[in-house]
């Protein structure tokens, strides 16, 4: 076996790129969930974004467009579960599930007749990079612009949060939406942005499979991993640097555990395939022990419905 | 809460609609683990279906039904609402087929893949797919420069281990330094997780990809880092036109037509069917032309060959991992054997999980 150090950079590079969807998707509903809503509807978005990226770009033929459109089905989808669980009143936990189900079999739907198109090849920033650093190379470069975004995201969702007005109000409304709306905060506006918001991050994180990492549309292909990134959110205990350091790990863990097969380790595989939830769980549990700070970064109304009394 | 969630669940699962209509016609029933879409195994279950359809019978199908309580739960209610014939078309199914044949004794059934036959309602078929591993390990073998096979495997059950076997042993006749590495993925279709296992074996210096997953995200990975790939189940290769050498391709149509008129006419009785190359059940997609005339001559030869029975897959000697005998020189794998092969033959590398 090769474990010389710019196979390690290669390995790190494709650690990077698996983790994307669920850093993206993750993020978009840890925004959603500080500002009070729980939104379980994260893996029939992200599969809404996948196959309307894809449509899009094979009926186009422009990636711009199919990246910006997944995002807006995200966005419309979303819409569907706000308007019902903010302006109907329903049960965010059974809306979520049912915007799951709706998601999965709408794709199938929508995607009839874009089975088994290939995919067009998604363009790479500094691909000549890439190949003349060693190490670094490998890590840094090659990648496509969505993975930058993604990785950029969870600093620009924590910067958000501690340190804009804006972010100030998202958790207030998040926190108690009694004195929020006392204050004169519009509650629902405030959760009606931040519940489209969640729905464009999983769309992109949809997109991010069809149209860049497996390009292709086939059904049912976010195959759970709208489910982890919910997970990942709690688990990170509503933090998004804990959240980029779990899809990190998960990604991380999956594909060397892989590795480890091809190498030959004499370890169980069945104990290899738990091992990335396993130590997903165990790495954030002790990393979020504090629990002042669980506290702090709980949205207190999560899951909560708020209507104000007239 | 939680009260209201589990009610909400509940309510959800049965409006969800695995319901079907009953009427009193001649009615067949396919249960699929994957979506039809999967453009691999599921597709051509469906393809299957389609031919019973336009052979003028009346069908209805239920999609990406999980292996276990799930699955029993959709093959009861098909068994209910009236159809006669039952296709539960994943190897996992086996025992929930076989629970509900019991108390359906007027309803048929037809499980791939398995070997349990506990009622007289019950017959399974399946695919001689190691005869398609043959071809694959003899081209593998002679394609490979790094000597190395890369093996995405999904359980651990005798039609996986079967492929592997097969697939090693003929590589091994063309080219004795070959080393198969496998990775187990524990799971039929995840496009995402089959792409990552193609490329962490493409890192660990496989130059051929095999798969015995359902999607076509292997192939992909393989086109993209320029190594050579196999499609399976259905004819990949417009998914990576220069990286599959050929197809396994699973063509269940005529199997499923010639059932469904038996059972409607009333002449079906209990079978154990395995075809192969020789009756069509598995057939060979074009072979790529980069394999140079000379391989594709040789390949074809051996495919007609397996076809007649004059080549076997498995012809002894057959050694186990440690070196014991398994078949003796001479002599071939009986279909017994076969169908319950846990054991990996000399020359792969690991343990078979367990």
């Amino acid at each position: 076996m090769s474990l010389d150090i710019s196979f390690i950079g290669i390995l790190i590079g494709s650690i990077m790129a698996s983790s994307v969807p669920l850093i993206l998707a993750a993020s978009g509903e840890l925004i959603t969930e500080r500002s009070g809503v729980l939104n379980l509807g994260v893996e029939g978005m992200m599969i809404i974004g996948a196959i309307s990226g894809f449509a899009l770009m094979v009926i186009t033929d422009n990636l711009l467009i199919a990246i910006v459109g997944s995002m807006l089905s995200g966005v419309i989808i979303s819409l569907i579960f706000g308007f019902l669980t903010q302006s109907l009143l329903t049960n965010h936990v059974a809306t979520g599930l049912a915007l799951t189900i709706f998601g999965i079999g709408l794709s199938a739907m929508l995607g009839k007749n874009f089975v088994g198109i290939p995919g067009k090849e998604f363009p790479i920033l500094f691909s000549s990079l890439r190949e003349s650093i060693p190490f670094f190379g490998p890590i840094l470069f090659g990648h496509s612009i969505v993975l930058y975004f993604a990785f950029a995201l969870p600093f620009l969702t924590n910067y958000f949060l501690k340190k804009t007005k804006l972010g100030l109000v998202v958790r207030a409304v998040g926190d108690s939406p009694v004195s929020a709306s006392n204050q004169g905060i519009n509650v629902i506006l405030v959760r009606y942005c931040c519940i489209l918001y969640g729905g464009a991050m999983c769309g992109l994180a949809g997109a991010y499979l069809s149209l860049i990492y497996t390009p292709q549309w086939i059904e049912n292909m976010t195959a759970g991993r709208g489910w982890i990134a919910l997970a990942l959110v709690v688990f990170a205990t509503w933090s998004p640097i804990k959240v980029l350091i779990g899809a990190l790990i998960f990604g991380g863990i999956t594909i060397l555990q892989l590795h480890m097969q091809a190498i030959g380790f004499r370890i169980p595989v069945q104990f290899l395939s738990a091992l990335p939830y396993l130590m997903t769980i165990i790495v954030l549990v002790v990393i979020s022990r504090d629990s002042r700070k669980i506290k702090l970064n709980t949205p207190t109304s999560l899951g909560r419905i708020f209507y104000k009394e007239k | 809460m939680y009260k209201n969630f589990f009610k909400y669940l509940i309510s959800a699962i049965f409006l969800l609609g695995f319901s079907v209509n009953s009427n009193a016609d001649f009615k067949v029933g396919f249960v699929y683990v994957g979506p039809t879409g999967d453009h691999g195994w599921t597709f051509q279950h469906h393809e299957g279906r389609n031919a019973v359809e336009a052979a003028g019978i009346k069908t209805t199908f239920v999609e990406s039904v999980p292996e276990g309580a799930d699955a029993e739960r959709v093959i009861r209610q098909l068994a209910q609402s009236g159809h006669d014939l039952i296709f539960t078309t994943s190897f996992g199914y086996m025992d929930p087929t076989n629970k509900v044949a019991k108390d359906f004794p007027n309803v048929k059934f037809e499980h791939a893949t398995g070997y349990k036959r506990e009622h007289s309602n019950v017959s399974t078929y399946s695919a001689r797919f190691y005869e398609g591993r043959t071809l694959l390990g003899h081209i593998a073998g002679k394609m490979t420069k790094t000597n190395t096979i890369g093996y995405i495997a999904s359980f651990p059950i005798p039609e996986v281990i079967r492929g592997i076997n097969a697939m090693t042993l003929a590589a091994q006749k063309v080219n004795p330094n070959i080393k198969t590495k496998i990775v187990w993925v524990f799971t039929w279709y995840d496009p995402g997780k089959e792409a990552e296992a193609a490329q962490a074996l493409i890192d660990q210096g496989a130059d051929v990809i095999m798969q015995h997953t359902d999607s076509t995200a292997p192939v992909q990975t393989a086109e993209k880092a320029g190594v050579w790939s196999f499609g399976q189940a259905s004819d990949m290769q417009r998914f990576a036109p220069k990286s599959i050498l050929t197809s396994i391709i699973d063509d269940w149509a005529p199997y499923y037509v010639e059932r469904a008129i038996a059972a409607r006419d009333g002449t079906w009785n209990q079978q154990d069917t395995w075809h192969g190359l020789k009756e069509g059940m598995v057939a060979m997609g074009p072979y790529n032309s980069a394999m140079g005339a000379d391989l594709v001559k040789e390949v074809e030869q051996l495919q007609k060959d397996l076809a007649s029975g004059k080549v076997h897959s498995f012809t002894g000697p057959i050694y186990d991992q440690k070196g014991n005998i398994l078949v003796a020189e001479g002599k071939v794998a009986d279909d017994g054997m076969l169908a319950g092969m846990s054991v990996y033959v000399k020359g792969v590398e690991g343990d078979i999980p367990k």
